[in-house]
Parts: structure tokens; C-alpha cells; sequence
């Protein structure tokens, strides 16, 4: 980028880095974030509608872990996913797309899907279970907060975004 | 013509002639003061270098005939010498916005004037109710760690800590202002975490979201906008909606109709705004977002089928916005938007800007234009070039660049940045396939009426409902 081009961007009251997340179906895996150097989420059971997975893939080295919400280890793990985490990091690029996965995940750019360039890595026993379950919570009890009709002048500076059909 | 002196609603070439050329005393002087303050943040103000005193000095210099001038100067001298407090931070983000204020007003006379647009006069602003110091603490203490580190010293745990004071900010409904702009902030740093290699920075926007929150967790500030337009407080009357623009962020979405009231007993209409807004989650975006103001059917289906709405007894605010309340609303005829700009926004009251919401970024006031050409996203009329921003036209509407390119009439709102004005289209004419079609950004509200993006939608589910679902197993197991 050009410096000129560069200064008249870092100007932009409404300036945004990272492009808007993707809609998506989200029956399968209702949850996905990438934070505190994990892409991590919920997956649902196919087999029991009360159960649900949660799964991690660990930025740089690409461990994965993966068990119930009562903390039971799932039984397909092995290094480098199972059908939880492939599931996940599928939605994960839907909903961010590949460049910020990859990116936030340290994939060495490649051919492919995803899923298939993740580092074998290793499976991490001390599972992160409880904490990210505790964040899939918090983050749907944001669909509880009551709507408002107060203004809400600083939306202004997050206009909406995406039509590129 | 003027259209304030009875003339046509259109903007003409001549007006845009006017506004283009029109370059208020001191613009670029405040916002190089500004840039300089922005570019401290960056790195932080912990240890100021010389260069980043000598930059908050400049911004102090730049106020210092106001009545911000002592404090602004002192707090500048104190942190110079490495003592940083909220107090002293506040007065420099106070600073700042006293800066972007006085451009705002310059570029929005510049605009009442170009177009002849009477516009009230703002009332003395009071304190809101002020919101608990408690409350505030989680806030205050991220915001004081930002300008100590900078934006390229913050990592996972500071963000960590600024989710909690965000949880107890959403459970006050007199602080969600606060809410939804920290969260907004917290949402783009965590995406470009970690911060200290992100190539390039939204140097400005960080910095006003920031001081914004500064001046929010101010005594009262929160609710001072809230407050009513003096003895007009309840209006009647029909209400005809002009155009919709809506805003997103990963936890938050609003719906901003533009629209005229015709008050009832005859006086002149007012150009008003009504606001409706709802918390998400990031995935739940495009079309799937009006399904999250359902609890606003009657506004809702006004936009999808273009009909005016009679209201009754509704509070209307300082700042020109009407407080929506489904049950003083009916739906009423049919009423094009187009039609209502060309009869009635030429002899329009716009509304007064509260203090607190003087900031360039606000500056959005609705047009018609017609008899323009476009081309490489530029509209010209009679030979005046205004730049669309076809990038804020969101998923959830109709509107596309390639409507707007082929837009024959444009309802959109005039917006000023750092860059200049310009256009961004909230509903359009256009002729596509021969045929003459009308597109809006509220078109969607009932659900896609594009055959491709109703598919898309149907594929999606109803996935507010699918975490509904989730969120009521879950949290009871």
C-alpha cells in the first residue's frame, strides 16, 4: 500500500481491519471463536441432542482436544482432529474465512483444505472443557439481553457492511 | 433555488458546487492536533517520548483559548512527567472531542447552507443520571491500561479483564451506550490480536472509539443525549420513512430509520430519526439480523411494504430521535420514499446535534439526487464529483454497487471524513434488465424478497432460534 494511501486509511473514522463475519448454518456447531491463542467451540452430538462437544485446535502448534460438556475425553481423538474438530475449523473458516484462520492458526500457506494442513500436533489431556463451555454461555446470553430504543449514537461508527452479491 | 427558500427537493449541481467547495477555516489544523494525539496511542502514553509530549501539547496548544484550556494544559504536563490518571485522561479525550466537534459543526453549517437546510437550535444540555462509580470501575481501569500501553502493547489477558467489566456493563440497560461501544472496540482487538505485529492499524477510529468510552464513564454523560427536546417532549402525527441505515458489530445491531414527521396542527415536518437496537452474537449477521428487532413488527413491515406510520404520544429527543414504542404506532398508507423526499425534505426542520454527539463521524444528513452519471464509484452531477461509499452497503438489504451504478434516483445520506464528502445510498432507482426497480436497505426486513439471497437464508435455518434452543438446554443442564 501506498504511504499516501496508508495515511488517508489510518484517518478513517470508520476503518475496519477485519472483514465482517460470514452468516452460517450453525445447527452442527453453534459455537466457534479463536481467542486466547485457541480456535475453540461447541460441536453438537449427532447421535444425542443433549450432548455437546467442545473442541480446541491450539494456535503454532496445532494440538487439539476435544470432549463432552460433562468432561468425558471423545473417543475418535487422535492428533490432528477427529470429526468434532474437522467440523470445527471447517465453521471456523466459514464464518472468518480461511485468512484469518490460517493466519490466527500460524498454517504454513498451502494447497487444500483447512483441515488437511494442520500440523499432526498433539493432543492436549488438560482440556480446556470448562472454560471455553463457560464462553459459549456468556456468549449466548447475549441473545437474552432485552432490545433497546434508546439511541445508540456510537453504532455509527460500525456501519453495516457486506453486499457483494 | 434553495430548497429552504421553497424551491425543489433535489440537490442540485449548484448546491453540491457549494458544499464542495466550501473549506471551513482550521479543518485541517484540528484534525493534524488530533492525528498527532492518535499517534501517541498507538504505542502508549507510559512513557512519553518527546515527540508524543510535544503531540499532546499541540492538542492542548489547540484549546487553549477554551474553557478546557487550564486542564487540558495541566494534564498534559502531568504525563509528561509519567503520571497518568483518568482525571488527566479525560480532560485530553475532552480535548479531542472539543477539536472533532468544532469540525463537525464547520462541515455540517457548511452543508445547512450549501443546501438551505433550517436546522433547530440546540437547547442547553443537562446531566443525565450518572451511572454507578462501581460499575464504571472495570471500564475506567481497561481504558487507563490502553493509554499506558498503547494499542500495540494490549494482549489476551487485558481483553480477558475488560469481558468482565462488559458483562456487568450489558446488565445495566443505562450504560449499554458503553456496553456496545467497548464491546464494538474489544471485538476488532482481539480479531488483529497479537497487536504488536499488525501491519497497519485504524489509527483514528481506535482512538475516538476510546475516547468516546472515556467520555461516557464521565458523570452523567451517559444519559445527557437521553434527554427530551423541551416542551415539543411527546409528539403525534404521521410519521414517513425516507430510508433506513444499519449498524453492526459482532454483539450488537441497530436499525436507524430516517424519516419526516408531519406533526399534527400544521406545523412545519421535522426530520427525525428512530433507533431500534438489539444484542447478537457474531454469527447471527446479514438478512438474519431483522429477525432480531422482531419485537418492532409495525416499523419492520412499514419499511418492507414502504408505508407511513401514525404515532402517538411519542417522546422525541434533544438530538432529533423518537423513542419507538410499538404500542403508540399504526401502519398506515402507502408511501414511497422518493416521493416524500421530493415534496416535503426541501421545507424539512432538521433537528439540533447535542454536544456530546458532535464528531464528524456523525454527520449523515439525508438527500435526494437525480440526474447524475456514475462511474469507478463516483456520482457526478452537473460536472461535481461526490464519491459513493458502496462499502457500507450491509448484506441484510437489497442494495448492491451494481444497483447503485445503474441508479438513475438516489436517496442516500451525505457523510463527511477526513477525505471529504460523500454519498452513501440508503435506497435507489435504477434500471436493471430493462426494467425500472426500487431498492432499499429495509426492503428485507420480512425477509428476502431476492429469490438467490431468500435460498441462502432458508439454507441458514433460523439460526436465532437454533441457539435459542441451545442456550435453553444447556443452561438448564
Amino acid at each position: 500500500m501506498e504511504n499516501g494511501e496508508r495515511a488517508a486509511w489510518e484517518r478513517r473514522p470508520t476503518a475496519r481491519v477485519v472483514p465482517a463475519a460470514r452468516p452460517r448454518k450453525v445447527v452442527k456447531v453453534p459455537f466457534v471463536e479463536l481467542v486466547d491463542g485457541r480456535l475453540q467451540g461447541v460441536v453438537s452430538s449427532g447421535s444425542d441432542i443433549a450432548r455437546v462437544y467442545v473442541s480446541a485446535v491450539e494456535a503454532g502448534s496445532h494440538d487439539v482436544s476435544c470432549g463432552t460438556n460433562n468432561n468425558r475425553p471423545c473417543g475418535g481423538i487422535r492428533p490432528g482432529g477427529c470429526k468434532h474438530v474437522e467440523a470445527l475449523v471447517k465453521e471456523a473458516v466459514l464464518q472468518y474465512g480461511e485468512e484469518r484462520v490460517a493466519r490466527f492458526l500460524r498454517v504454513e500457506p498451502g494447497e487444500g483444505e483447512l483441515t488437511a494442513r494442520l500440523r499432526g500436533g498433539g493432543i492436549n489431556r488438560d482440556r480446556p472443557a470448562a472454560e471455553v463451555f463457560s464462553r459459549f454461555l456468556r456468549h449466548l446470553a447475549y441473545l437474552e439481553v432485552p432490545a433497546s430504543t434508546a439511541p445508540l449514537p456510537e453504532l455509527r461508527w460500525f456501519p453495516a457492511t457486506g453486499a457483494v452479491r | 433555488m434553495v430548497p429552504g427558500d421553497g424551491g425543489g427537493a433535489l440537490m442540485l449541481g449548484i448546491q453540491l458546487e457549494r458544499l464542495l467547495g466550501a473549506a471551513p477555516a482550521g479543518v485541517a489544523e484540528a484534525l493534524d492536533a488530533v492525528d498527532g494525539f492518535d499517534r501517541a496511542l498507538v504505542t502508549g502514553l507510559g512513557r512519553p517520548t518527546p515527540e508524543q509530549s510535544a503531540a499532546l501539547a499541540a492538542l492542548a496548544g489547540r484549546v487553549a483559548a477554551s474553557p478546557l484550556g487550564a486542564v487540558a494544559a495541566e494534564a498534559v504536563e502531568k504525563i509528561a512527567a509519567g503520571s497518568v490518571s483518568d482525571e488527566r485522561l479525560a480532560a485530553l479525550a475532552a480535548a479531542r472531542a472539543a477539536l472533532l466537534g468544532a469540525v463537525h459543526d464547520a462541515q455540517l453549517a457548511a452543508l445547512d447552507e450549501a443546501l438551505g437546510r433550517e436546522r433547530e437550535e440546540c437547547a442547553e444540555p443537562g446531566g443525565g443520571e450518572p451511572l454507578g462509580e462501581r460499575l464504571l470501575d472495570g471500564a475506567r481501569s481497561w481504558l487507563r491500561e490502553v493509554a499506558l500501553v498503547g494499542w500495540r502493547g494490549l494482549g489476551d489477558d487485558s481483553l480477558r479483564g475488560l469481558d468482565q467489566a462488559l458483562t456487568a456493563l450489558w446488565a445495566e440497560p443505562a450504560a449499554r451506550r458503553l456496553a456496545v461501544l467497548l464491546d464494538g472496540l474489544a471485538g476488532e482487538l482481539r480479531a488483529c490480536l497479537p497487536l504488536s505485529t499488525w501491519e497497519r492499524l485504524p489509527v483514528r477510529r481506535w482512538a475516538d472509539l476510546w475516547a468516546n468510552a472515556v467520555l461516557l464513564c464521565q458523570p452523567g454523560a451517559a444519559g445527557a443525549a437521553e434527554a427530551a427536546a423541551g416542551p415539543t417532549a411527546q409528539v403525534s402525527g404521521r410519521l414517513l420513512p425516507l430510508g433506513a441505515e444499519l449498524h453492526e458489530h459482532p454483539t450488537a445491531v441497530q436499525l436507524l430509520v430516517h424519516a419526516l414527521l408531519e406533526r399534527d396542527g400544521g406545523q412545519p415536518a421535522l426530520l427525525v430519526r428512530v433507533g431500534v437496537g438489539a444484542a447478537k452474537v457474531e454469527t447471527l449477521t446479514g438478512p438474519t439480523l431483522w429477525r432480531l428487532l422482531g419485537g418492532f413488527p409495525a416499523l419492520l413491515r412499514a419499511l418492507a411494504e414502504r408505508r407511513a406510520l401514525t404515532v402517538t404520544g411519542l417522546p422525541l429527543l434533544a438530538g432529533g430521535e423518537l423513542v419507538w414504542d410499538e404500542s403508540g404506532v399504526a401502519l398506515d398508507e402507502p408511501a414511497d420514499p422518493f416521493v416524500t423526499a421530493r415534496t416535503q425534505l426541501a421545507g424539512a426542520l432538521a433537528p439540533a446535534v447535542p454536544p456530546l454527539r458532535r464528531h464528524p463521524v456523525q454527520l449523515a444528513e439525508p438527500v435526494l439526487l437525480e440526474g447524475y452519471r456514475v462511474r469507478d464509484g463516483v456520482l457526478t452531477l452537473d460536472g461535481h464529483r461526490l464519491p459513493l461509499d458502496l462499502e457500507h452497503l450491509p448484506s441484510a438489504g437489497p442494495l448492491t454497487p451494481q444497483l447503485v451504478k445503474a441508479s438513475t434516483a438516489c436517496l442516500g445520506l451525505l457523510c463527511w471524513e477526513d477525505g471529504g464528502w460523500s454519498l452513501r445510498p440508503l435506497g435507489v432507482r435504477a434500471t436493471a434488465r430493462r426494467q425500472q426497480v426500487e431498492a432499499h436497505t429495509g426492503d428485507w426486513t420480512q425477509g428476502p424478497t431476492d429469490p438467490k439471497a431468500a435460498k441462502a437464508e432458508a439454507r441458514w435455518g433460523d439460526p436465532v432460534e437454533t441457539l435459542r434452543e441451545r442456550a435453553g438446554r444447556l443452561l438448564r443442564a
